[in-house]
């Protein structure tokens, strides 16, 4: 099977967060990793190849410091990278890296794609579902399991409330793979030195900028939930204080 | 487990002066360090035990013998190499110390001074972690001053005999193979390396107990009576005390590296539960100035002691490292990183005692650190000799 993982590299978990300057994301100068459900989207890729044989193979939007996800990808076992490296490509909403994405493997023949569940930072949960259908093919979600067999695949799929549901699939497929459906490899030291010599595909921003249109989705303001405390004394006898606190409580709080 | 979880140490933008593999190789190894030892080591530490169970899954990830090439070793830089000791110790220096130990003293001078034939036996099973090995060097009587060392080897036929006693080694009752320096009776007492296979008759190991430091390692004394090996035991290259101080210089650049890392799980601890802790009108602590003051000379030393690690690579990368530079390295930062266990500890207040917290058992560790491999004291006389030209030994 020849696979392809999309994977985003998105802001530490913990690391403290500054917004930018015009307060519509956070600033550039924080730690990075590999955004979690797509480690174990491409931990998934890695067994069925070693089970299926095949090809495992990555894909990232982002600047030139998106490469480390790749090159971590790779150090733990995936056979070639595919960098869409520009600057603009962290501003796109997930209709366009979805378009992006289709444009750069226009070439390639895949069986299966599979990205994270959601990626930890945006949260959209929508760039694996709308690549599905710019390709024009079936799609599931928040999977934890995937078998192969004679008419395609088997995939069990996490719905609410502790219940599951098992979807027969064709292939060519997009899944979107959820966290903890597998446990995770570390790369390893020799697999890091390794990694250096196999290949990545640059995409510039111009490849596959005529398949862009501009963002439908904008974020417009981003803020730290700001804490507003005022304490007010209400003076008077009883009743009178009663009658405006009514009053305060009906008009300016509007919880009455 | 550690009540607070390790976030990470950059105040200068460190990791820009990191290539992409470097830093892969230190997340890798901090992510397997956390998951894997964090969770055991105070556990480790309490009851003196050495996590045996680690050896495999560390050598799966190429920990053993990792700036060696060939044989199965990964082939790293300096600065990978020592970005990885900097993770190890920042777990623990004990586990830190069995690596280097096997890398730094045991495979090296298999791989430096050895024959085709003593690498091909022991480098890929080391490097799998199938064979564990120690290095005798000092003696009871002997420690600063390795050349007066007694242990003796006599040629008898096709055979060397080894007599002596060693102290302080490292994993001495777990290795299968000791790398034994003695003096050759028949070449005007040289200091040679010997390979020692520890099943041999006459050869005997026993733990060093009652130790409050590096408590996850272990530490053994060696005694060697009539021990016969075959004259293909002896590793051809060596000759002189230069070798094994070649050794240790590997060692060393690991450890220096290292101590950064005991020094950051100690400064992140106190960092975190500084802001955590309140005391006086519910202030936390790290609004006081004299916690402030212990923070920033804390900082202020690992960051220094990172650059000081950083270009200490880079030389060794470029074949231009000498010893004295890799000396001020060790010596600083070890030092460095001892007092920041001790300002910690303070900032800890009661807490700080408690092996809830790391910093207790970093300290105890880090004395010993500060003594093996060249005291701190020692090294400052092989910087001295080197500015000066005056040798103050
Ligand atoms: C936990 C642990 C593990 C170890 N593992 C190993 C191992 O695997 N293999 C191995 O061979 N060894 C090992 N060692 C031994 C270590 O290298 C020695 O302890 C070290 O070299 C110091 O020797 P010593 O203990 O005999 O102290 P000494 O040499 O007796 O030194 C005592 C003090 O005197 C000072 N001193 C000595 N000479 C001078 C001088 N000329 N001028 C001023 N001050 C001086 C020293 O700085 C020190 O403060 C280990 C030690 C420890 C504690
Ligand atoms: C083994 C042991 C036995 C003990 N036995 C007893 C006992 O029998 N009875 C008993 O009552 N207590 C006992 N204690 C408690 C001991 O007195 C406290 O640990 C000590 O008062 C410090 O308090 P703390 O641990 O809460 O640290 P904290 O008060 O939290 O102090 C933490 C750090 O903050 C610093 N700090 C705090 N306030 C300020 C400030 N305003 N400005 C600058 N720095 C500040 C401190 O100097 C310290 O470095 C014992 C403690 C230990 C470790």
């Amino acid at each position: 099977m020849k696979i392809l993982v999309c994977m985003k590299q998105v802001p530490q978990k913990d690391a403290p967060l500054k917004l930018n300057e015009s307060g519509t994301w956070i600033r550039e100068d924080v730690s990075y990793e590999v955004n979690e459900p797509d480690a174990y989207a491409l931990e998934e890729a890695l067994r069925q190849k070693e089970k299926h044989g095949g090809e495992v193979v990555v894909i990232t939007s982002g600047p030139a410091r998106a490469q480390q996800v790749l090159r971590e990808a790779l150090a733990k076992g995936a056979d070639r990278a595919i960098h869409l490296e520009d600057d603009a490509f962290v501003g796109l909403d997930a209709l366009n890296t979805a378009r992006a994405f289709a444009a750069a493997i226009k070439d390639e023949q895949f069986d299966l794609i599979f990205t994270g569940l959601q990626s930890d930072d945006y949260g959209f949960a929508q760039t694996g579902v709308i690549l599905a259908e710019l390709l024009g093919w079936p799609h599931a979600t928040i999977i934890m399991q995937i078998e192969k067999n004679d008419t395609g695949i088997r995939v069990k799929r996490e719905l609410e409330a502790g219940f599951f549901q098992f979807v027969n699939m064709p292939l060519p497929a997009v899944l979107t793979i959820q966290s903890g459906i597998n446990k995770l490899r570390y790369a390893t030291l020799i697999g890091i030195k390794q990694a250096k010599n196999k290949p990545m595909r640059k995409v510039a921003l111009a490849d596959v900028q005529s398949a862009l249109t501009p963002n439908l989705q904008k974020i417009e303001r981003l803020y730290v939930p700001q804490k507003t405390k005022k304490t007010e004394t209400l003076d008077g006898p009883p009743a009178e204080i009663a009658k405006k606190l009514v009053d305060k409580l009906r008009n300016e709080l509007r919880i009455l | 487990m550690s009540a607070i979880k390790f976030k990470g140490v950059d105040f200068i933008e460190f990791d820009s002066l990191l290539t992409d593999d470097e830093r892969l190789v230190r997340d890798t190894t901090r992510k397997f360090i956390e998951d894997n030892l964090v969770p055991i080591i105070e556990e480790c530490n309490r009851a003196g035990r050495f996590p045996r169970e680690l050896v495999k899954p560390m050598a799966e990830l190429g920990f053993f013998g990792a700036s060696l090439k060939g044989y199965g070793c990964a082939g790293m830089g300096n600065v990978e190499y020592g970005l990885m000791t900097q993770e190890l110790e920042r777990g623990d220096s004990g586990v830190r110390s069995f690596v280097s130990v096997q890398s730094s003293l045991v495979m090296y001078p298999i791989y430096t001074f050895g024959t085709e034939e003593q690498k091909q036996t022991w480098l890929p099973a080391m490097q799998q972690g199938e064979k564990l090995g120690c290095f005798g060097l000092t003696e009871p009587d002997f420690g600063s001053n390795p050349g007066g060392m007694r242990t003796r080897a006599r040629k008898s036929g096709k055979e060397y005999v080894l007599n002596g006693e060693k102290m302080w080694i490292t994993s001495g009752t777990i290795a299968d193979v000791a790398v034994i320096w003695a003096k050759v009776e028949e070449e005007d007492n040289k200091v040679r390396g010997f390979l020692v296979e520890t099943d041999r008759p006459g050869f005997k190991a026993d733990d060093v107990h009652g130790k409050w430091s590096l408590r996850a390692s272990v530490t053994s004394g060696l005694s060697m009576q009539d021990v016969r090996i075959p004259e293909a035991n002896l590793l051809p290259g060596t000759g002189g005390l230069k070798s094994p101080l070649m050794c240790l210089n590997q060692a060393r650049f690991g450890i220096s590296w290292g101590a950064l890392g005991a020094a950051m799980s100690c400064y992140d601890t106190a960092l975190q539960y500084s802001l955590l802790r309140k005391q006086f009108r519910d202030q936390p602590i790290a609004s006081h100035q004299l916690i402030q003051e212990k923070l920033v000379w804390m900082i202020s030393e690992i960051t220094k002691g990172q650059l000081l690690a950083l270009q200490v690579g880079r030389l060794k990368d470029q074949g231009k490292v000498q010893h004295q530079h890799i000396s001020m390295a060790k010596r600083n930062n070890v030092w460095m990183a001892l007092e920041c266990a001790r300002m910690a500890r303070d900032i800890l207040g009661g807490n700080g005692i408690a092996d809830d917290y790391p910093i207790m058992r970093h300290m105890m560790n880090l004395e010993s650190v500060k003594t093996y491999e060249g005291t701190h004291d020692v090294h400052a006389l092989i910087i001295g000799q080197s500015i000066t030209g005056i040798d103050a030994f």
